[in-house]
């Protein structure tokens, strides 16, 4: 049987520093190849959900598979596979190079290389992917294209005299990417009649279907009927469809051989089965040996997440569920908690990871949720030699069986205009950095490296980050390992009462500043009660810091509504709906945003 | 037997709405009371047509208390107030001690007005002062000043009147203790025989709760504090006596028609939006006045007969489907406990044939432990401090669903 021509492939990605014009160009490259036509585009084809297209990045890796005709009359087929912009997603992104020969790099013609490009950069360099640079963006007033190509040259080392100049946004030179891709991208050279080996880059869930899997073929061919097995989680499955990307929708086809990109449907129900990096082949031929790669993906931030109504409890439950069949990186069990009942003690790889699965259990699921604290996992190593991974504060062990406690630290790597290297600096002092180096990228821009605290970074490091540079910074981090930290608890007792939802575990020199700080927050976020509150900050039985809530002295309808009892009425069971709404410690009721409000303790 | 039923008339004009009114009545501009205005002959013609629409089932009931409350009812032309009250006769039976109010505006009474309504049976009037403060009452859009409320409290005593309410509020924009004791002193000066005491609520919607400038100029909780710890004290050392949470009344003087509302009795509701309670079941008419109208008008033409009309009545009301026994047990408790004599539990079994302590015993438990409920001897009723947080214990006699 002939398989597709490999030759007439080409399996590429874009990427690019964030804003500089990733999806643009890949729209601009679908409209070119003529399979849409500019009133069927979607402004942006790729970033299909919601979400994505509010917060203008890609969360989920997409691909399309699109038909060129080149100059030179030979028709080619184009897989492009579109890599998810953001450090929590650094895994998904080195799978889906993985299954690339070749990467696009956009570079903004005016802003140059910034930390994130180079991280992608070596990233697909470190997969052996071909990489073709194009300067976008030429037709700003600032784009200065002879200055960049010359950075590409001299900072990532790669040939880009010849890279296409171009602007994505307005649909410049962008014939010539495409002519370059088919010249400079290599085709794919898998043996299609060995043995079947597919990367899975990505997996979703969809009701009708069951999981979708979306893989990358590099030897051999899958097609209906084909028993396959992944390798790393040993799940088996007889194939129910193959097929290819359409712009925005799935197109059947009868196989997928060596070098080509596709999905395969086989009636797998869970989306754990078909994890990211791991390999497809078929089960009753299996290859030699799994790609190489092959990561379970590595929660790092940890939260609890409890339904505001203790009634949602199983709704929460199942709308868990139905995200981690399109989410492998999401894990989560359930939890308890004095304060809030049942809940979930929730893993995600960042906290954007985090926010966004929160938007889309209140967004998708209408839930109504409370978040804890988000922590990292720590290491307790106790007296007794065991090792504990930590990932509620909760469940920490008595301080006297405890020897001494490790905190994951991140190697981070800090881009940043010159003129704020000295305010940056001093972020990375706060946040206990360890200063490591600083290389001038050239006169004007600086690389600062620092080893941080990984909990020093999941909350607003970002936004310190952005506004103490004025933008001009960008930041980009992995994980470097366990460092043996002063770690503590805080917790916060209401009216003598420990709150567990509101317990972390933070550096022992922080401590005393958070503490009055959460005080100070609950302190307004807890209404009045009958009776004096004191809310204490404490580690261990020490109290560090203590507010009080003054008695209620007043709460008392005075006024004249007449024959009107419904008014009155509502009024009052309005009063009784906020109690409701309350989590009851002791006798004091807590207001569920009181919880939320300690997440953001540095807003003011 | 003839059963107790009171009556309440609205009168939905007023010369200028006050910034903080959240009460349906609409402006009418200074000269009201004295065109001949089309609106207000078709209102008071509405008004009597809705009232004569009960005439089929007026014998079954003697009239206790009637209050004409508004807006503004003393906005309305001498004559007008004689039709409403003639109509009432015509279709009521009125006890010979009943309580007839008026509700009035300092700057829109007169004599002549006065005296009318005391040929006319009314032996009660309330006045809404609310403070005697020039800058005050400016602020929230009152259109008198101190002297012409004295001038219409005189007026109404020369009429004969013996049973004046007078109205203050606590807790106005720029108010200090001290202008608010002053508001007390000068009241008490003239000895009214009832005084209802509110505070300022700023309701949704209203111009005040849009105005940043009033609300961030109204007083600390503390000093508001003060000043309602001070109404209770200085009124009651006057000899007033405190029977409900915003009202205060000599011996003898408490407003029998509110203590209506309070304790569950029938009442029935004419005009514009006007609640009722009647029959076991609670409903309020339209509040949209071309409505309101069009179809008692109308339906007058129509329908000589009052059962008819009252049945196209029904169509423009609001009904509150739910008046159930859990409903009306919970109203009789959270309005019952506003009176400082408190919830019999004996009048509460007459009433819905069932114990207190076994609908409410742990609520009940639960306040008498928080220090805001006593029980004496089955006697229910709210402490000094249950008074000042009152929201907190009325609020959990609603029963759960």
């Amino acid at each position: 049987m002939a398989h597709l021509d490999q030759k007439r492939i080409r399996n590429f990605c874009i990427i690019a520093h964030i804003d500089h014009g990733k999806s643009t160009l890949a729209d601009r490259i679908i409209e070119k190849t003529g399979l849409l036509t500019r009133r069927e585009m979607q402004d942006q084809v790729l970033d299909n959900m919601d979400l994505e297209r509010e917060r203008g990045i890609t969360i989920k890796a997409q691909s399309v598979r699109i038909v060129y005709t080149a100059k030179n009359g030979e028709e080619y087929i184009f897989n492009l596979i579109d890599t998810p912009g953001h450090v929590d997603f650094n895994y998904e992104v080195s799978r889906s190079l993985a299954a690339c020969e070749g990467a696009v790099l956009v570079v903004d013609a005016a802003q140059g290389i910034e930390a994130q490009t180079l991280a992608n950069v070596y990233l697909a360099i470190d997969h052996n992917l071909e990489v073709m640079p194009v300067i976008n963006k030429i037709d700003l007033p600032s784009a200065d294209p002879d200055r960049v190509v010359n950075e590409i040259e001299d900072v990532i080392g790669i040939e880009a005299m010849d890279a296409p100049r171009i602007s994505a946004k307005n649909g410049i030179n962008i014939e010539e990417v495409l002519e370059q891709i088919v010249e400079k991208i290599p085709a794919p050279s898998g043996d299609a009649d060995a043995p079947l080996k597919a990367l899975i880059f990505d997996s979703l869930y969809d009701s009708y279907k069951g999981v979708i899997i979306f893989c990358r073929i590099f030897d051999g061919y899958v097609k209906k009927g084909t028993n396959i097995r992944m390798l790393a989680t040993g799940a088996t499955a007889e194939v129910v469809e193959t097929g290819t990307f359409g712009a925005g929708r799935f197109v059947p086809c009868e196989e997928l051989s060596a070098g080509m990109v596709g999905y395969i449907t086989a009636s797998l129900k869970n989306v754990k089965d078909t994890t990211v990096g791991d390999t497809v082949t078929d089960a009753d031929r299996p290859c030699a040996e799994a790609l190489p790669g092959y990561k379970k993906a590595q929660p790092m931030v940890f939260c609890g997440m409890y339904p505001s109504d203790g009634a949602r409890y199983p709704d929460l439950r199942d709308a868990l569920e139905k995200l981690q069949l399109n989410d492998a990186a999401l894990s989560f069990e359930p939890e308890t908690s004095v304060a809030l009942g049942f809940g979930f003690r929730c893993g995600f790889l960042g906290l954007l990871h985090l926010e966004i699965v929160q938007e889309r259990l209140e967004r998708e699921f209408n839930l109504d949720l409370v978040t804890t604290a988000p922590g990292v996992v720590y290491r307790v190593h106790t007296t007794d030699g065991a090792v504990i991974e930590l990932t509620n504060p909760s469940n920490l062990p008595d301080p006297s069986s405890i020897d001494y406690m490790e905190e994951p630290f991140v190697s981070a790597e800090i881009m940043v205009v010159t003129d704020y290297v000295g305010a940056i600096m001093q972020l990375c002092q706060e946040r206990r950095g360890i200063y490591k180096s600083m290389e001038y990228m050239e006169a004007t821009r600086a690389l600062l490296k620092y080893d941080l605290p990984l909990n020093e970074i999941i909350y607003d490091f970002f936004d310190a980050l952005k506004s103490r540079s004025r933008g001009y910074a960008s930041f980009d981090y992995e994980m470097k390992g366990y460092v043996r930290s002063e770690l503590v608890k805080l917790d916060i007792l209401i009216n003598r009462e420990e709150v567990d939802a509101l317990s972390f575990i933070l550096h022992k020199d922080t401590a005393y500043e958070r503490g009055r700080k959460m005080c100070e927050k609950l302190k307004g976020e807890i209404p009045r009660h009958l009776f004096e509150i004191p809310i204490q900050a404490a580690i261990g039985n020490k109290v560090i810091a203590r507010e009080t809530i003054k008695a209620m002295r007043k709460d008392v309808l005075a006024k004249c509504y007449g024959g009107d009892i419904t008014r009155k009425r509502k009024l009052l069971e309005k009063q009784k709906e906020g109690k409701k709404r309350m989590r009851q410690i002791g006798n004091v009721e807590i207001p569920q945003k009181a919880f939320m409000s300690v997440l953001k303790l540095d807003e003011e | 037997m003839r059963k107790n039923l009171s009556l309440y008339v609205h009168i939905p004009f007023c010369v200028k709405k006050c910034i903080y009114c959240d009460f349906l009545s609409f402006e009418a501009g200074q000269d009201f009371c004295r065109l001949p205005g089309n609106e207000r002959k078709q209102y008071l013609h509405a008004l009597c047509m809705e009232i004569m629409s009960y005439r089929s089932v007026s014998d079954r009931y003697m009239i206790n208390t009637v209050f004409i409350g508004g807006g503004t009812p003393s906005i309305l032309m001498p004559g007008d107030i004689s039709l409403i009250m003639a109509t009432i006769r015509s279709v009521f039976k009125l006890r010979p001690d009943a309580e007839i109010t008026i509700e009035v505006n300092p700057g829109t009474l007169d004599a002549e007005k006065a005296e009318e309504y005391i040929r006319l049976g009314i032996n009660r009037i309330s006045i809404g002062l609310q403070s005697v403060h020039e800058e005050e009452l400016r602020m929230l859009g009152r259109i008198h000043n101190y002297d012409q409320f004295m001038a219409s409290f005189q007026t109404a005593r020369e009429a004969g009147f013996h049973n004046i309410n007078v109205d203050i509020m606590s807790a106005l924009p720029k108010q200090t203790i001290h202008s608010y004791l002053e508001t007390i002193e000068k009241v008490l000066k003239c000895s009214p025989e009832h005084i209802s005491a509110y505070s300022l609520m700023v309701e949704a919607g209203t111009p005040l709760s849009e105005d940043e400038e009033l609300i961030a100029a109204l007083p600390e909780e503390d000093a508001e504090r003060k000043m309602y710890e001070a109404t209770g004290i200085l009124l009651q050392a006057a000899g007033y006596r405190r029977y409900e949470i915003s009202n205060y009344a000599k011996e003898g003087y408490a407003c029998r028609h509110n203590i209506v509302y309070w304790s569950l009795g029938e009442y029935l509701g004419f005009g514009l939006g006007a609640a009722s309670f009647f029959e076991g079941r609670r409903f309020s008419n339209t509040r949209d006045l071309l409505l309101y109208l069009h179809t008692v008008c109308d339906g007058a033409v129509k329908e000589q007969r009052p059962e008819a009309l009252r049945r196209l009545l029904q169509k423009i009301q609001i009904r509150d489907e739910d008046v159930n026994t859990e409903r009306l047990m919970e109203e009789y408790m959270f309005l019952g406990l506003r009176m400082m004599k408190g919830v019999s539990a004996e009048d509460f079994y007459t009433y819905f044939g069932h114990s207190l302590y076994e609908v409410y015993g742990e609520v009940i438990k639960r306040h008498i432990r928080t220090g805001l409920l006593l029980d004496e001897g089955g006697i229910v009723r709210l402490t000094d401090r249950g008074i000042d947080v009152s929201n907190v214990v009325l609020s959990d006699f609603l029963l759960d669903p």
